[in-house]
């Protein structure tokens, strides 16, 4: 490898194409010299019939947002349930962030080491706080209540309730044994109606609870309060039941969506919340680019100042760098290691440019040291690299040290920087090591 | 003509003490500057429908005592007022909001942060386990990658110098934000925290450059003269050095200049931090290898 630079060559040449293509933004009906062009970075992979979109994924501080960290009261949960409750509270909060519609929202949930149970919650475009409030709510606990004879009934149990003299009892059959439901009407009056589906056990319940109360009175009960007990005529088979309780069809369609979306199985209560408003976000942005841009134009303008030829050729290489960590940015979309830009993030990336020029000034100091000496421009070369190397080596590793120590125990807008300039720092060094010294052999051949 | 820097390595020191022993006094008598990130507490952005007025600012706190949440600070521009308070939750957020349209008509809430005083000690102690656990690591890479360093000298000297480099850039850090704090109101955060952690690793960065010659020169001329292999390390990294700096300051000047409010006091710690780093690996970090090896010496003697 080392007597044919060449390949190489080639190497970075096909890398540069894909980055370009990965970094264009999709684009369509363009006219240029009479003919149309369009153009997505994304047809590859359809091509290839993978289901997936490159993006930037933007954090919160960019497009603005929601973001909420939710802790679960555990008080009553045994210890081996806890982890199984969160999960599926996890799953419920997902379902209620999915009513939002938007895109890329982001739940997640995390144990602290002090055995608190959170999820940490990020909506992107939602800025209200009375809708993010709706969240957490406690809404749509339904149960079912069978009647009971009053002599059979202890008041004073938690489980037993007097409805106007009639006394009912709390049952097995809850809203987490549906599988779905959905907004009907009524054949006859024509009035909206809620239709539930029980999954298996459900139906199993339903059917058992249905036999044994035959002519007797079944209360449906939404957030503890009955919303109808009409009387069982005949055992029902096959987990299908219908809610008429005096609906409009906003009520319940409101009702539906909040069933499917299912209840919470443990309390939840807000530990922090922030709300960013895009504004504020995208002028930041722009003005943190407009910087970034103008801090690359002074480094090449430095560089070939300082070193002209060199100085030239590291600004190539620095170029094909941030062409390398944006394509890296707008593939890892596409992984379950998604990287977010957020703003401490695009300072991460900007400060890392800086600090890949710090690889070729080591490299071209110490090659102006060995031509001083009067050696051949091909030996400064090598020696100037292999000299350089193991300074290179040693600084960039306790930079990606404290990056990884920085992601490790970092929270957000940390972790964010943390990864971006450990990237940062990996393509620096190969942009340094391989494109920088296979452009100067090239030239010196 | 030769310039000797290990010579006058005590004036250098003297310079390092210069800066950072005000910040050490500022620490002591002020402390730090904690955001809400750290303490717990609220932030709200509200934008009035007009210029911001004595009276407004009046009705605001007056409200918010009513709530019995305590207000740390209003700061005013323009039509936005900036509330610093307590943790304000969601319910009281929904009241004081209802509560303040009634008095001062239809305002825009721009932005709601809170955080609870559990994650505030949380982000803290991470902050701190981040920094002692870098610094270990650290230190323990360079006796590893140094070690095979020749005499009179040891990889683990090289590691803790390193170390009381990475010290001196933080603490000159901590103690000019201690005083900014005291003095403008300059927030501790976490993009502070992280600029900190920058400037440990470029910090570290700038310091092993140096070594690195220290241990290239060794190997190639011996240990006779220590001070004067020292020296010449330095000089012949020096264009390096300065090079590299000065590349990140330019580019750090542009986003002080241009990079908008958000980020500008992030820039400013890292600047500070950047020159701190440059100036403690030439003139602290390797003048403090030829003072421990004098040490060492004269203890012989």
């Amino acid at each position: 490898m080392r007597k044919n630079p060449r390949y190489l060559l080639w190497l970075i040449i096909g890398l540069t194409i894909a980055a370009v293509f990965i970094n264009l933004p999709k684009f369509s009906n363009v006219h240029l010299a009479g003919k149309t062009f369009n153009f997505d970075p994304n047809s590859i992979f359809a091509a290839l019939k993978i289901n997936q979109t490159l993006n930037f994924r933007e954090g919160l501080d960019l497009k603005g947002g929601t973001s909420l960290v939710l802790r679960a009261n555990m008080k009553n949960i045994a210890s081996d349930q806890k982890s199984s409750a969160l999960n599926s509270a996890k799953t419920v909060i997902e379902n209620r962030v999915n009513l939002f519609g938007v895109s890329e929202p982001l739940v997640q949930t995390a144990v602290t080491n002090n055995n608190d149970y959170r999820i940490n919650v990020e909506i992107p475009g939602v800025t209200d706080v009375n809708q993010v409030r709706n969240l957490i709510g406690t809404t749509a606990q339904l149960n079912f209540w069978e009647e009971i004879a009053s002599s059979a009934a202890k008041l004073n149990s938690v489980d037993v309730i007097n409805a106007g003299g009639t006394y009912f009892k709390k049952t097995d059959l809850t809203g987490s044994d549906l599988k779905q439901t959905s907004v009907g009407f009524d054949q006859n009056t024509g009035k909206p109606e809620v239709q539930l589906v029980f999954n298996s056990t459900g139906a199993k319940k339903f059917a058992d609870i249905t036999q044994r109360t035959v002519g007797k009175r079944l209360a449906i009960m939404l957030d503890n309060q009955i919303i109808e007990a009409p009387t069982v005529n005949q055992a029902i088979e096959g987990g299908n039941a219908v809610i008429t309780g005096g609906f409009t069809t906003d009520t319940a369609t409101q009702l539906s969506t909040e069933l499917n979306a299912g209840a919470l199985p443990v309390p939840l209560s807000i530990l922090s919340s922030s709300i960013i408003e895009p504004t504020l976000g995208s002028a930041s942005l722009a003005k943190s680019l407009f910087a970034g841009a103008l801090g690359f134009i002074i480094i090449v303008v430095f560089m070939t100042t300082l070193y002209k030829k060199l100085g030239a050729i590291a600004s190539v290489a620095l170029t094909l760098y941030t062409l390398f960590v944006l394509a890296i940015f707008k593939l890892s979309s596409i992984t379950p290691y998604g990287i977010t830009l957020t703003l401490s993030g695009i300072a991460g990336f900007i400060l890392s440019i800086g600090m890949a020029v710090d690889a070729n000034i080591l490299i071209f100091e110490r090659m102006k040291e060995e031509l001083r000496q009067g050696k051949s421009h091909e030996t400064a070369i090598e020696l100037g690299f292999s000299r350089a190397w193991t300074s290179i080596r040693d600084s960039n590793i306790s930079t990606l040290i404290t990056s990884f120590v920085l992601y490790e125990f970092g929270t957000g807008m940390v972790k964010g920087f943390a990864l971006v300039l450990a990237i940062g720092v990996l393509v620096s060094m190969f942009s340094a090591i391989v494109v920088t010294r296979t452009f100067l052999r090239l030239i010196y051949k | 003509m030769k310039i000797n820097i290990i010579g006058k390595k005590y004036w250098y020191f003297l310079i390092s003490l210069i800066v950072i022993i005000p910040g050490i006094i500022s620490l002591i008598l002020f402390g730090l500057n904690l955001s809400v990130e750290f303490t717990g507490g609220s932030n709200i952005t509200l934008a009035l429908p007009n210029k911001v007025s004595n009276a407004n600012v009046k009705t605001i706190s007056t409200v918010f005592l009513q709530n019995k949440i305590k207000i740390q600070d209003i700061t005013t521009s323009g039509s936005q007022v900036l509330i610093k308070s307590q943790p304000v939750d969601q319910n009281q957020d929904l009241r004081i909001t209802q509560e303040l349209k009634t008095k001062l008509g239809n305002f825009q809430q721009q932005s709601y942060e809170t955080i609870g005083p559990t994650i505030g000690a949380e982000t803290l102690q991470n902050a701190i386990y981040a920094l002692i656990v870098a610094s270990i690591l650290i230190v323990i890479y360079i006796t590893w990658s140094f070690r095979s360093v020749p005499k009179p000298t040891s990889s683990f000297r090289f590691g803790v110098c390193a170390i009381i480099a990475l010290i001196h850039d933080v603490l000159v850090l901590i103690g000019l934000f201690s005083i900014f704090g005291h003095f403008f109101g300059v927030e501790i955060d976490s993009l502070f925290v992280t600029a900190v952690l920058t400037v440990i690793g470029f910090s570290v960065h700038d310091t092993i450059v140096v070594f690195d010659r220290i241990r290239e020169n060794l190997r190639r001329v011996g240990g006779e003269n220590f001070s004067e292999v020292v020296n010449d390390s330095i000089l012949q990294t020096l264009d390096r050095s300065l090079n590299t700096s000065l590349t990140v300051i330019l580019v750090l000047f542009a986003l002080l200049i241009f990079g908008g409010d958000t980020i500008r006091w992030f820039v400013v710690a890292l600047l500070i931090g950047i020159i701190s780093g440059t100036y403690s690996s030439i003139f602290n970090a390797s003048p403090l290898l030829v003072v421990w090896q004098e040490i060492l010496q004269k203890r012989k003697k």
